[in-house]
């Protein structure tokens, strides 16, 4: 995994709240057995006048021009802005690989469903939470600007705008930890493998039926 | 010291370690596996050269792409059938348990669990899909993970977790007859909404609950994520016990009263305390539809279509307004004049025998109606559709018009061929009536077994209870 680090990147903001996970990544697109390639398709449905299928020449299809993400300087967007609950719905961390595939780095969101918020922090990815006033006025700085850049700061854990004000944000120690580092948890959790069978010793003792092969 | 919650003696019984911002290290033993989310995670173990911890642990089973038409001709899309080779392959290299398509025992990853005795009261389950929240009906703390983390299980047998707080949601008084587990999670939806439980477990209380067959309680823990919650939970009691008994994963006959005494304590301890707590009447519960684009857009039958005018929320009507404008509906137009194209009975909420028999009944002796293009029942796996074919529910299903299917996931999220064209409308008794989710512009209308059948033989939506 590669170490977060700071930046500085465009903002695109799509104002609706609940977007689900089915809309960041459509189902099609998900019978691909690989990691990457999903950005073209991230957002599909809102991104394209016509239907897709995996492995289409999306250079082909039309292209909904209302949609932020298709938009200049939008198409090279860092950020996300969205309002609460974001990506709710289906577990499928291909919605992760596929904003990041596309280029973003962090979303920003009132507040995130658990599974989603949980698979960003697998893949380097920074979901951050702040009040629901605060992205209220980021929303507005975003309508009232052309190319609304924010700065993040994982480190001083603090968004920043182009005026200088410092909006901080919360995270978990350890998730920080691990992002800033690039570390694996798969890599961490393998340290203490002697716990972990110590632990199935005692397990399978107590109760024997859910040993059974 | 207050008592445990069946949250907290669950969680207790599996925590290996727990790090100083008590961060837990958690101990898995079912991990289910099926073609859609699991590919990534073989080629990183192996990629990384690592081994997997526990074979024995993962049941695994392709379902999201399988057909239900045309078996005989296999998968005929070559980029779905590449995802369900690899699964094969993969089970067959490292030697996992997997019930392949032509087994009986295939079928939807959250039916067969539960079916085989895979999944036990007081276990941890998890799968790389959030429906896994189904197998709470267990008295098992099941939750859905992401890719990296069924990597993390496969390799360690553990996941890193921070622990939720706990909510109770409790049914006071039955329901009345005619009312059913997705009328009440419905209803429990619409109530907290779909941000309502995040962070929490969701226990679920109460007469309205205990009552619900097992069948009935995975159809209420399968919704659970649609509340927001990873996990839901009911108690362990003599229905749990009763279904799981002689299954052929579940305990062996010398181990059985010793799996019993453990599990007479799988339930919240009478002075538990719970940082939330709901109170639904039972009976002011009534059959539910969805009209909206997101399970807590949801109503009584009796309702008409809501209005956004009436609502003071600016976010919200406008929210409201976006949901009628996709779903082509008019406020205010009661729900017998919404007439629909499609019928769906099937997926993980809703396709076990009582599902079935439930629909059947309100099919027997009559006839899906010439305006419904199509209407299909897809039993949850190949054992239900046997049993469903002993039983004769394929025979008044077909004479009825349905058609009736193999097992899968179908059209709850139209990976295969079955699916919705743009604009036309279902009624659909799977659980996520998301924009697109049944196939690009189709519109979806959420609601139980009999309410489908109903909508299928009149063209429209209707209240089950007037058709008998
Ligand atoms: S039936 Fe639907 S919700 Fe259930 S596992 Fe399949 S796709 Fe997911």
């Amino acid at each position: 995994m590669e170490k977060f680090e700071t930046f500085s990147g465009i903002v695109a903001a799509i104002d609706r709240s609940n977007i689900d996970t089915d809309a960041i990544i459509p189902k099609q697109y998900l019978k691909s057995i690989k990691r990457t390639g999903f950005g073209v398709n991230l957002f599909d449905d809102w991104r394209y006048l016509d239907p897709g299928a995996p492995g289409e020449d999306n250079a082909q299809r039309r292209p909904s021009l209302d949609f932020v993400l298709n938009q200049s300087p939008y198409k090279h967007a860092q950020v996300l802005l969205a309002r609460e609950n974001f990506a709710c719905g289906s577990s499928r961390e291909h919605a992760v690989w596929a904003l990041m595939d596309f280029g973003i780095k962090v979303v920003i969101a009132p507040s995130y469903a658990d599974i989603f918020y949980n698979n960003s922090f697998k893949n380097g990815f920074l979901p951050i939470a702040l009040s629901a006033s605060i992205v209220d006025q980021l929303f507005e700085e975003f309508e009232q600007s052309d190319d609304f850049e924010l700065d993040i700061d994982l480190e001083n854990q603090c968004v920043t705008n182009a005026a200088g004000v410092k909006m901080p944000f919360e995270i978990d120690e350890f998730r920080k930890y691990c992002l800033l580092n690039g570390l694996d948890d798969i890599g961490l959790s393998m340290q203490h493998a002697d716990q972990i069978k110590n632990f199935e010793q005692q397990y399978y003792a107590s109760y024997p039926w859910l040993g059974n092969a | 010291m207050a008592g445990q919650t069946l949250y907290d003696k669950i969680w207790a019984m599996h925590q290996v370690r727990q790090d100083e911002a008590g961060t837990g290290l958690l101990y898995i033993d079912r991990h289910l596996v099926h073609e859609v989310t699991s590919p990534q995670a073989f080629e990183g173990l192996e990629m990384a050269g690592r081994s997997l911890w526990r074979k024995e642990s993962i049941l695994a089973v392709p379902d999201h792409n399988v057909p239900t038409i045309g078996l005989e001709n296999g998968i005929t899309d070559p980029v779905a059938k590449l995802q369900v080779d690899t699964l094969d392959d993969n089970c067959d290299k490292y030697r996992l348990t997997e019930f392949k398509m032509g087994d009986v025992r295939q079928g939807v990853v959250h039916v067969i669990g539960p079916e085989q005795g895979a999944t036990l009261p007081g276990m941890t389950v998890v799968c790389g899909d959030s429906h896994t929240s189904t197998h709470g009906a267990f008295a098992a703390l099941a939750f859905g993970i992401g890719t990296s983390e069924v990597e993390h299980v496969m390799v360690t047998q553990c996941l890193i977790q921070k622990k939720s707080k706990n909510m109770r949601v409790t049914i006071d008084g039955a329901v009345s007859e005619g009312v059913t587990a997705k009328d009440i999670v419905l209803r429990i939806i619409g109530e907290i909404g779909t941000a309502g439980g995040t962070g929490h477990t969701i226990e679920f209380a109460g007469e309205g609950i205990t009552n619900l067959s097992m069948e009935g309680r995975m159809t209420l823990c399968n919704m659970t994520i649609e509340g927001g919650a990873r996990a839901g939970l009911v108690a362990c009691d003599q229905t749990t016990t009763d279904y799981v008994k002689g299954r052929p994963f579940a305990p062996r006959e010398d181990q059985w009263e010793a799996a019993l005494a453990c599990w007479e304590d799988l339930h919240s301890d009478d002075d538990a305390v719970f940082d939330r707590e709901i109170h639904i009447d039972g009976a002011s519960i009534e059959p539910q539809v969805t009209w909206g684009t997101s399970p807590e857009m949801v109503t009584a039958i009796s309702n008409a279509i809501p209005d956004p005018a009436t609502v003071s929320d600016a976010a919200k009507a406008s929210g409201m307004q976006q949901a009628l404008e996709y779903m082509g509906l008019e406020a205010n137009t009661p729900f017998d004049q919404v007439k629909i194209d499609k019928v769906f009975i099937g997926s993980c909420t809703n396709s076990r025998i009582e599902d079935l028999r439930a629909a059947a009944k309100v099919a027997e002796g009559r006839k899906v109606a010439d305006s419904v293009k199509l209407a299909m029942v897809v039993p949850g796996s190949g054992l239900v559709k046997q049993q469903a074919e002993a039983e004769g529910l394929d025979e008044i299903f077909t004479a009825a018009g349905f058609e009736w299917r193999e097992p899968g996931c179908s059209m709850c999220l139209a990976m295969n061929e079955d699916r919705l064209e743009p604009g036309e409308r279902c009624a659909s008794t799977s659980n996520r009536n998301f924009e697109g989710r049944q196939g690009q512009g189709g519109r979806t209308h959420l609601v139980s077994p009999a309410m489908a059948s109903a909508a299928a033989v009149t063209g429209h939506f209707i209240d089950v209870r007037k058709l008998t």
